[in-house]
């Protein structure tokens, strides 16, 4: 297993979150002028990218990314995103969040799983943040941070051999082993089939650096080739061209740009049974004894993280990854209970001692006013923050 | 992690290896019989530290690669837990992704081990007490993912999708073969026949003959049949039976074996 991958799980993830969300604020968005107190305008969209682009950016939580680290358990993983996704006014439903999550976790799923040579999953990434350069172009403060981190990753990957990539490629997989979960976007498009697996075509350019299959070529001792002989196998093409590695360029490869538009609504469709539950299952009911070490971990990495609470003091802008709050509520009583990330849900286990410390946790997690005593990490955050 | 029968004349061992060492064990699963820990660094290194690659060489030994280039060579007695580290290879500078011992019948000073690696370098052994480097083959950029050596030739498969057919006596490129469009998962091959099978992430599997003249010395490869698993990516295909007529494959979300 690589030890050098979450930073690209983590930012690729976060750019799926980010097309998302700025698609679903667009189909709520009001006109300014015409919008009540509780409906999204455009400036209010703007305002949660740049939140929640900035929290993802943020120095030192890139600093501790960018360590080399195992992979986070699917728990640990979606506990950070909901933190993120709560970084502005906006708030998410459990249902919604479930939908959010599902929806990032599918796509870049797809996107590893045809990446043509395991080194451009790098190509990914900087698709993923060419995007979020667009999303911030207004605010050079954070333009500032993504552009630090963007060459971060420049210095710590284009180096590395295919053999590595091969090896990074290989620990994401194994994160989304046996994830199924059939996306309407994917089924329309027919890049997934109906059992939830994804469309791998047999025709198409090959990777660079790759030939297109079907020529034996056969050498003498002297190493004259003497004999030539075909087979067929696909129909495959030679590729245009290569993409781009550096700070700005074409990147040639569409994985990991946005597919989602203001128009296509997209639903997650869940299969109640499936053969490969059984595994999903058994991770979501034993207790993690690991658990307790992940959420330390990610109160660290959070640190002090401000949740900013709407003006009005209420729950705030509430965002629908649903098309009306009835499927919503539909969706959060009809999901599966194999398939729920049972995150917050620290209650699952039993022992009395480990809850009374994991509740401690979760409170040092949810912040409100200024804490006292609180860590220097968390006031250099605030103070980050509030230099933007 | 990896899983491999290692036959050797007196015993059968089950060797599996992952990022803390390797362990063996008696063929039935009962017992431990060994356990080599790799040196692992307090805090997690940039660079991955893991075991791959496995074979049973010289009737007595068992090697197992390692991340760090080193192969380490285990004797292993004809009974009991008395393995010991009798020597470690190093003439790899990147980590070891395949080992594979001749199946067929080794040629004159053409060796009886191949070693290869992530730089697509191949290193030709001839076993023992001391093992002896007879020749080395440099890699051209792409990772050698697996090996195989049969009647002293080396056929090699690449991450660029390519098999590669090389000499082990000369180290002479004898064939070069565009099989797949992605990177090469497996190769495997019937000793009794010299069917070799391919399998990648390209969905393909495909069956070769290889046959080498022993008049003329002309080594040949040739396609016989294609297979696609269709939507799966290939990680694992092996024949089933000596001869080559059957042969599983399996593949990455696939909880099952195919068997063709």
């Amino acid at each position: 297993m690589s030890s050098r991958t979450l930073p690209l799980l983590f930012l690729n993830l976060g750019g799926e979150m980010l097309y998302i969300l700025d698609q679903r604020l667009r189909a709520q968005s009001i006109p300014g002028e015409k919008a009540r107190k509780d409906e999204w305008t455009d400036v209010d969209r703007k305002r949660v990218m740049n939140d929640i682009i900035a929290t993802m950016f943020n120095k030192k939580f890139m600093e501790e990314l960018f360590k080399p680290q195992d992979l986070y358990s699917k728990k640990a993983l979606r506990t950070v995103y909901d933190r993120l996704a709560h970084a502005s006014i906006m708030r998410l439903n459990q249902a919604s969040m479930d939908k959010l999550y599902d929806l990032m976790t599918m796509a870049f799923k797809y996107q590893v799983l045809l990446c043509p040579r395991p080194r451009d999953i790098l190509l990914v990434t900087f698709n993923h943040l060419d995007a979020i350069k667009d999303f911030i172009s207004e605010s050079p403060g954070i333009l500032n941070q993504v552009d630090e981190t963007f060459r971060r990753l420049i210095e710590t990957y284009n180096c590395l051999s295919d053999g590595e990539f091969q090896l990074i490629r290989q620990t994401l997989l194994i994160f989304f082993q046996d994830m199924h979960i059939r996306v309407s976007i994917f089924l329309k498009d027919k890049v997934q089939n109906s059992n939830g697996r994804f469309v791998l075509p047999i025709s198409g350019p090959v990777p660079w650096g790759t030939e297109v299959p079907g020529l034996i070529r056969i050498f003498n001792h002297k190493g004259v080739e003497v004999k030539r002989a075909e087979f067929t196998a696909g129909n495959y093409v030679t590729p245009q061209r290569e993409g781009s590695f550096e700070l700005y360029g074409d990147r040639v490869l569409k994985l990991g740009t946005n597919m989602y538009s203001v128009t296509r609504p997209v639903e997650t469709h869940m299969s109640g049974s499936s053969k490969n539950l059984a595994s999903q299952a058994k991770e979501n009911i034993s207790p993690n004894p690991l658990a307790k070490e992940e959420l330390n971990f990610l109160a660290r990495l959070l640190g002090g993280l401000d949740i900013q609470k709407p003006a009005g003091g209420e729950t705030g802008f509430r965002l629908n990854l649903f098309t009306t709050d009835e499927e919503e509520e539909h969706a959060a009583q009809t999901r599966p209970e194999e398939l729920s990330y049972k995150v917050i849900n620290i209650e699952a286990t039993q022992e009395p001692g480990r809850r009374a410390e994991l509740s401690r946790i979760l409170g040092e997690l949810v912040v409100a006013e200024p804490r006292p005593g609180s860590a220097e990490k968390g006031e250099d955050l605030l103070a980050l923050m509030d230099g933007l | 992690s990896q899983a491999a029968w290692c036959e050797l004349p007196t015993r059968v061992l089950l060797v599996l290896t992952s990022q803390r060492g390797v362990q063996m064990y008696e063929s039935d699963g009962s017992t431990m019989v060994f356990w080599h820990a790799l040196d692992v660094p307090e805090h997690p290194a940039a660079h991955s530290v893991f075991a791959r690659g496995i074979a049973a060489a010289g009737g007595r030994f068992i090697c197992v690669g390692t991340s760090f280039g080193a192969v380490l060579v285990f004797d292993i007695p004809p009974k009991g837990t008395n393995v010991t580290l009798s020597e470690v290879l190093e003439q790899h500078q990147d980590p070891i992704t395949d080992i594979a011992a001749e199946q067929g019948q080794a040629q004159d000073g053409a060796g009886d081990l191949v070693t290869a690696d992530d730089s697509g370098t191949l290193c030709l052994w001839s076993t023992g007490e001391e093992f002896t480097l007879l020749g080395k083959i440099p890699g051209s950029g792409s990772s050698c993912s697996s090996v195989t050596l049969w009647n002293g030739i080396v056929a090699a498969g690449y991450g660029n999708g390519q098999i590669r057919l090389w000499e082990a006596g000369s180290g002479r490129i004898r064939a070069q073969v565009s099989a797949h469009a992605r990177w090469i998962y497996a190769l495997d091959l019937a000793p009794l026949t010299g069917k070799l099978l391919s399998g990648a992430e390209d969905s393909f599997v495909h069956v070769w003959k290889l046959s080498r003249n022993p008049d003329t010395d002309d080594i040949e490869i040739q396609h016989c049949h294609a297979e696609c698993v269709t939507d799966t990516q290939v990680c694992g295909a092996r024949f089933c039976d000596p001869a080559g007529d059957t042969f599983a494959v399996t593949g990455y979300d696939l909880s099952e074996i195919l068997c063709y």
